[in-house]
């Protein structure tokens, strides 16, 4: 089963390390991993996606909780919440009618062509794993896809409920 | 008043002073001789020189084993860190306390692939507690401080603190500033069970038909061996211990049925898999206890008490799973017994004793002796009969660490010292030289293998330096025991590099050391060997044994079978 992890942590070199090294370690999946700063400095946010049964998704939240720098996780997909990722996909667009369909397929989900080239057209598109899974699939339909960036998941608890230090 | 001003160097030997240690377990190199001239200059610290690093951490390690005080390893860059790496295993997988400071390249050339530069905090991020890389001189004493406290709390392990060579600079002089009051917000192990899980674990002890209680390592860490003896005594019911957890209740308790596991007797395995009730203390149910966790004790509710909550509902799921200091979870389970009344009598789980005392029967330690063949067994008894069964024994790793586990009943905690998790071999000496250290009027006695002898021989230099009279007895079988007797059951008699044919002359060898060594061939011989042996209280005795090459560990337990599917005998099932 798919699950959301949201990590704290402190902003400190190597605390990343030690996330994604103890994924390793016990052979555990990454399928996505975000990380930035917070708006207090101090304190980095990680978001991982990951997969597995209930008894491994215990030891996975566990054992980040175990790390010093780590100070909270959550288990997003316990509850409700909303998830986004973000995707740059960039497409070979030689004549008008592809140029016009790639443009029709990003409008209905709502995506941006946020570069254009000769020959090509680069589109960026928000949503969730879903969303972007099934733009890219449909978009392969009608040209060439050159590149896909996807940024991987980020996630957050909907309501009050809140990750902080 | 002027605040003193020192060097990273003179920093770090002030703080370790100030955090009480006693002793650095260490070996010098480039990046590193800043402290050692720091060292040189003071004599609050000693230190140490081994003749490996890998000797340096057992070393350590058998000290804070046996003293419960953290061990401080120090080693070069490079090779000198690297050396380390299976001493900082051994510590991580037993949850041993342990400081290493770890010497690094300056600050300028990391990265760079300078001279002896490795990242050993990279290298030993699997298997460290936690990690500091200090890149301010300033820092040096409260990294210090952190490195001890998050050693030292919650569950222990190794912390490694890198030390580039340039905050070391002599030159570079700044305030000491050491706050032992450590605070890390991000780290707040849980010391109390919580009160509810407490309740529901009395309700099921209360109401056990067959209970047993079942400890591991965590016993002995926390100090809380007259705290178990005594609940053991209160319930009135049987206890088993793990490989770690020897001693945390004397083997020669009524209430205790031997070790449990793999070699583990008859009678602990037998209570395992009749049990209603597990009560697991500081233990947890590694594979060498379990056998298949599929098979494992299906009738049983499991109460696992543990620091860690990673060790919970790993391997085999827990009922009723309390996270807590063991020592404060039992003094809340006594509270929680006084609360509801509990009383037990001679009679409580009177059954449940006649169940075990027939297994007892099968007196599964027995063995035939021969008469022109030394058994290994018998080499135990012997070292047992002429310490009085008080000394601290450290142990390598194979058939004579099993031996040494079974035929020698320890009376307290900490007396019995071995690398269980990590099954580190060339652990045992090293290990006692660190024991011998703290308590120079004990018998230390290193029970090894003429396998494991040779992984950490060169120490014996060592303790001729810092005059460390360990006793060491080889259980010498000429082959690599363990091994041989897993050929022998399961690959069909085929010793594939097992043997040992070009073995040294093991007298000679201690002797060219400058010290006593001694051979016994003959059963005649043997016990007055052992007692010549440990009344020699001033040299280091090398008890070279040639045992009996054939000989098996039992009981075993069936591979892949349940906790109780055990070989007695060669070719005897239970």
């Amino acid at each position: 089963m798919r699950r959301i992890i949201s990590i704290l942590l402190e902003n400190e070199p190597g605390a990343l390390s030690r996330i994604v090294g103890l994924f390793s370690q016990r052979a555990f999946n990454i399928e996505s991993l975000c990380v930035a700063e917070t708006d207090e400095p101090s304190l980095s946010r990680i978001t991982i996606s990951t997969f597995g049964d209930d008894k491994i998704l215990e030891q996975i939240t566990k054992q980040v909780n175990k790390l010093v720098d780590v100070i909270k996780v959550a288990d997003l997909t316990e509850r409700p919440h909303i998830e986004r990722e973000i995707v740059l996909v960039k497409v070979l667009a030689m004549n008008n009618k592809t140029r016009t369909e790639v443009m029709r397929i990003s409008d209905i989900f709502r995506g941006d062509i946020v570069d254009v080239g000769k020959q090509i057209y680069t589109v960026q598109l928000t949503g969730d794993e879903d969303k972007i899974s099934s733009f890219i699939s449909i978009l392969s339909n009608e040209t060439e896809i050159i590149e896909v960036v996807r940024s991987g998941t980020v996630g957050i608890a909907r309501g009050e409920k809140a990750l902080r230090a | 008043m002027t605040i003193e001003r020192l060097s990273g160097a003179h920093l770090l030997t002030k703080a370790l002073a100030e955090l009480e240690v006693e002793y650095i377990f260490g070996y010098p190199g480039g990046s590193v001789l800043d402290i050692y001239d720091a060292i040189f200059q003071q004599d609050k610290v000693s230190h140490i020189l081994v003749r490996h690093e890998q000797a340096a951490t057992h070393m350590a390690d058998g000290y804070t084993r046996a003293t419960g005080k953290c061990g401080v390893v120090l080693a070069t860059s490079g090779p000198g860190n690297t050396n380390c790496i299976t001493g900082i295993a051994t510590a991580y997988m037993d949850s041993i306390p342990m400081v290493v400071l770890a010497g690094q390249v300056a600050s300028s050339l990391i990265g760079g692939d300078a001279f002896q530069e490795t990242d050993i905090v990279g290298c030993s991020r699997p298997i460290v507690k936690h990690s500091f890389n200090c890149r301010d001189v300033n820092d040096i004493p409260n990294v210090l401080a952190k490195a001890f406290y998050l050693a030292e709390t919650g569950r222990p392990g190794p912390v490694v603190v890198e030390l580039p060579k340039d905050i070391l600079n002599p030159d570079i002089k700044v305030p000491f500033v050491l706050n032992k009051d450590v605070k890390i917000r991000s780290y707040n192990p849980n010391v109390k069970g919580h009160s509810k899980q407490i309740k529901k674990a009395v309700e099921k002890i209360v109401n056990a038909k067959k209970l047993v209680v079942y400890t591991g390592g965590g016993i002995i860490l926390a100090n809380a061996a007259e705290q178990l003896t005594a609940l053991v005594e209160r319930l009135n019911a049987p206890c088993t211990n793990t490989l770690m957890g020897l001693g945390g209740i004397s083997g020669l308790h009524d209430n205790f049925i031997g070790m449990l596991g793999m070699h583990g007797t008859a009678e602990a395995n037998k209570a395992m898999a009749n049990a209603d009730i597990i009560l697991a203390l500081g233990a947890r149910f590694d594979d060498r206890v379990t056998n298949k966790v599929e098979k494992f004790c299906p009738n049983a509710t499991i109460i696992h008490v543990d620091i860690d909550p990673t060790s919970i509902s790993k391997t085999v799921s827990a009922h009723i799973p309390i996270v807590g200091l063991v020592d404060v979870v039992m003094a809340q389970i006594n509270k929680e017994l006084d609360d509801v009344g509990y009383q037990s009598s001679a009679d409580t789980f009177k059954d449940w004793w006649q169940d075990i005392n027939q297994w007892r029967k099968l007196n599964s330690f027995s063995y035939e002796t021969k008469e022109d063949l030394i058994k290994p067994q018998q080499v135990v008894e012997a070292v047992y009969k002429h310490t009085n069964g008080d000394a601290y024994v450290c142990s390598d790793v194979g058939q004579h660490q099993m031996f040494a586990a079974q035929y020698y009943p320890f009376k307290n905690p900490r007396q019995w010292i071995n690398s269980g998790g990590l099954g580190t071999m060339g652990f045992g000496f090293p290990a006692a030289m660190g024991v011998k250290l703290a308590f120079p009027d004990s018998h230390v006695v290193c029970i090894t293998g003429d396998g494991s002898i040779q992984m950490n021989i060169q120490e014996m230099s060592t303790c001729l330096q810092y005059d460390i009279p360990v006793v060491i007895v080889s259980l010498n079988n000429r082959s690599l025991g363990m091994v041989r007797q897993w050929q022998d059951m399961i690959y069909g008699g085929r010793h594939s590099s097992s043997y040992m044919e070009s073995l040294p002359d093991f007298v000679k060898l201690a002797e060219a050391y400058g010290h006593v060594g001694m051979q016994v061939n003959h059963p005649d011989e043997l016990d007055d060997a052992i007692k010549e042996a440990f009344a020699i209280k001033n040299r280091l005795v090398f008890v070279d044994v040639l045992v009996d090459e054939n000989e098996h560990v039992y009981p075993m337990q069936v591979r892949f079978g349940a906790v109780d599917d055990m070989w007695l005998k060669k070719g005897e099932k239970v």
